[in-house]
């Protein structure tokens, strides 16, 4: 069968998914369609709910990259921490890895028989 | 003697042939050297294509240099080949294809991303000669030859590296880093070469693994052959140079200095499978492998989490998803003189692994192309300056989202399917690792979500008002590339049957490799 790619425990057919995905998404739609009829346009209706806040700019309120993720990696500082300082971007620091992991290999590779 | 005999040697005759042509013709006009570039590696790419069909329907094919005949590799009754031979069997070439692929798509992109830069006659110069260094990796049989073109490719890849460094200081710091990195592997390969040839004589690939006995000289030379060459393909805890040379070098080639750490990674599989073999105690080196591979997968993407910079944020994931081939090749190894797991498990992760180069070549040369389109129209790789792009680049914004589900691992793109090999092969071998590999690519999906909703999202910037779509060509090169991901990612069964089982199998039967050369002695 075309598409068929056997894993050993399995099978994949991408073209199965895709004729699954787009069947799910005709009845998604046509589920939507039978919802409410009355949202109008340019009206009250468009303008977001912020609990009687002001709505700042739609330039100022674009969350940027370094905010991203920023409750993840404040959880995981103890990881961050030291593993950003191991990245200090000096060359020594590079050549010693590579001394480093070189004697490890060779050890293991000599003890190892 | 007919042309196609010469096919080996043609592949990289002609990009070298152009690699000095182009300095010549930038003298006289300077818009042609990139299409004599592009040509070039036209011309690569449909002998290398030409090669495979040949190498995949009729066996391994040999290229003697110097010989009467391209095929005769033990002339006058000699024992060992002397000759430099382009030894080529379906890992080789499925190498070379996607260096032939890669170069002439980064031809193409250079195009019009370089247009309007200083030096275009000696970048496309340089290019070429990363693309012929790369096929050199690949193709040939000599390990010496290896070395002479691993260092072509580390001169090639610093001198590019370096070629914004006319503007800012930064390509020329990451250029030098990359430069004594390579420099420090290079003479350790030299070394370890040094060691076989003391030991044995010969530097024929072929005919070392045919002699190789395992003795403490080569297990010196295999530790040092293995965290070297791990190093080159951006393995942690030696990746540190790859951010800084993947984020600086331009994007064109980036996408191909990815290809290049790549056919690193080749070479440390042809030298465990084809010259070690089951000679070595494959569990342990196995191990170490899968080590190298666990340690990329996740300190390269958790370490891409945290970018802001959206180049170093996708070298980052390079490294990542290099851990993901190295864990599938080196379950692979593993399990390689276990005749009961290797069938079972043990192949599938290596067509896994293998598989995941190719996919990987392709989804993240197309990232960085998007970050390379990014560049050229906003003039940052700074995600916390960019937003709103979508509404200015909506062919980028579309490539990107391809590009981006497809590192991610969601169906129906070609990551999925070599990743899926991976996580229900490497199951079996140790639930643990398919575990790690799975979070991972629930991490690589987050990260691509904040360079999505960063760059792309949101509302138009006044900044990037005036901003449009890249031209055609860079938008053709991403459009190639998104079309490849789509057909790998719908018929995998198509590219693993007919590709990457054969490279899988020529690795593991190491008897067909040395037996090309040595007539099955």
């Amino acid at each position: 069968m075309l598409g068929l790619l056997e894993t050993g425990s399995g099978f994949w057919n991408a073209l199965i998914w895709v004729i699954v995905v787009l069947l799910i998404g005709a009845i998604v739609y046509y589920i939507r369609n039978k919802g409410e009829q009355g949202y109008k346009k340019n009206t009250e209706q468009d303008k977001p709910f912020i609990s009687g806040n002001p709505e700042s700019s739609k330039e100022g309120s674009h969350v940027s990259a370094s905010h991203i993720y920023w409750g993840f990696t404040e959880a995981l500082r103890g990881y961050y921490n030291p593993l950003v300082k191991m990245h200090t971007g000096n060359l020594n620091d590079y050549s010693g890895w590579i001394v480093i992991i070189m004697a490890l290999v060779l050890i293991l590779v000599g003890v190892s028989g | 003697m007919k042309l196609m005999d010469h096919i080996p040697a043609l592949i990289i005759a002609v990009p070298l042939l152009a690699a000095f042509l182009s300095p010549v013709v930038g003298k006289i006009n300077k818009k042609v050297v990139g299409i004599l570039a592009a040509l070039a590696l036209g011309f690569s790419l449909i002998f290398t294509i030409i090669l495979a069909v040949k190498i995949l329907s009729v066996g391994p094919q040999v290229y003697v240099f110097g010989a009467k005949s391209p095929s005769l590799t033990l002339p006058s009754g000699l024992k060992f080949p002397i000759r430099i031979i382009f030894q080529i069997d379906a890992m080789g070439i499925f190498m070379g294809l996607i260096t032939a692929l890669v170069s002439f798509l980064g031809a193409v992109y250079s195009l019009a991303f370089i247009d309007k830069n200083n030096g275009i006659d000696k970048y496309y110069s340089l290019l070429l000669l990363l693309a012929v260094s790369m096929f050199g990796m690949e193709l040939t049989g000599d390990i010496f030859n290896f070395f002479v073109f691993l260092e072509i490719a580390s001169m090639a890849s610093v001198s590019l590296i370096c070629y914004k460094g006319t503007e800012r200081g930064e390509p020329v710091e990451a250029g030098f880093k990359y430069m004594v990195v390579s420099s420090i592997s290079a003479l350790m390969v030299l070394f370890a070469i040094g060691i076989f040839y003391g030991e044995y004589d010969v530097l024929n690939m072929a005919a070392l693994a045919s002699v190789i006995k395992y003795s403490q000289l080569d297990k010196i030379a295999l530790g040092i052959l293995v965290p070297v060459l791990a190093m080159k393909a951006g393995a942690v805890p030696m990746h540190m140079w790859t951010p800084d040379a993947y984020s600086e070098a331009p994007a064109p080639i980036t996408m191909i200095l990815v290809a290049a750490s790549q056919a690193s990674l080749y070479a440390l599989f042809r030298v465990v499978f084809s010259l070690y073999n089951i000679t070595l105690n494959t569990l342990v080196v196995g191990w170490i492998i899968i080590i190298f591979g666990l340690l990329s997968m996740f300190i390269g993407v958790t370490m891409a989490i945290i970018q802001k910079d959206i180049k170093r944020l996708m070298a980052y994931h390079a490294i990542s998803q290099t851990g993901y081939m190295l864990l599938g090749v080196g379950v692979g190894l593993a399990v390689l003189a276990n005749p009961i797991a290797l069938p079972e498990y043990g192949i599938t992760a290596m067509e896994g692994g293998i598989f995941h180069i190719m996919n990987h070549a392709l989804y993240k040369g197309l990232l960085f192309l998007t970050a390379g389109a990014l560049f050229y129209r906003t003039g940052t790789r700074d995600l916390d300056k960019m937003g709103g792009l979508a509404h200015s680049m909506k062919y980028t914004t579309i490539f990107f989202i391809i590009g981006a589900a497809a590192i991610a691992g969601l169906p129906p793109f070609n990551g999925f399917a070599s990743k899926l090999l991976i996580y229900e092969s490497v199951y079996r071998f140790n639930p643990l690792l398919s575990i790690i590999a799975m979070v991972v690519s629930i991490l690589t999906l987050a990260s691509f979500v904040k360079v999505f909703h960063s760059a792309f999202l949101g509302p138009q910037l006044p900044q990037f008002k005036e901003v449009k779509e890249v031209p055609q060509s860079m938008v053709l090169t991403m459009a190639v590339l998104s079309c490849l991901i789509i057909f790998f990612g719908l018929f995998p069964d198509l590219i693993v049957k007919n590709l990457v089982h054969p490279a899988v199998m020529s690795l593991i039967e190491q008897f067909k490799y040395t037996g090309i050369v040595l007539g099955g002695r």
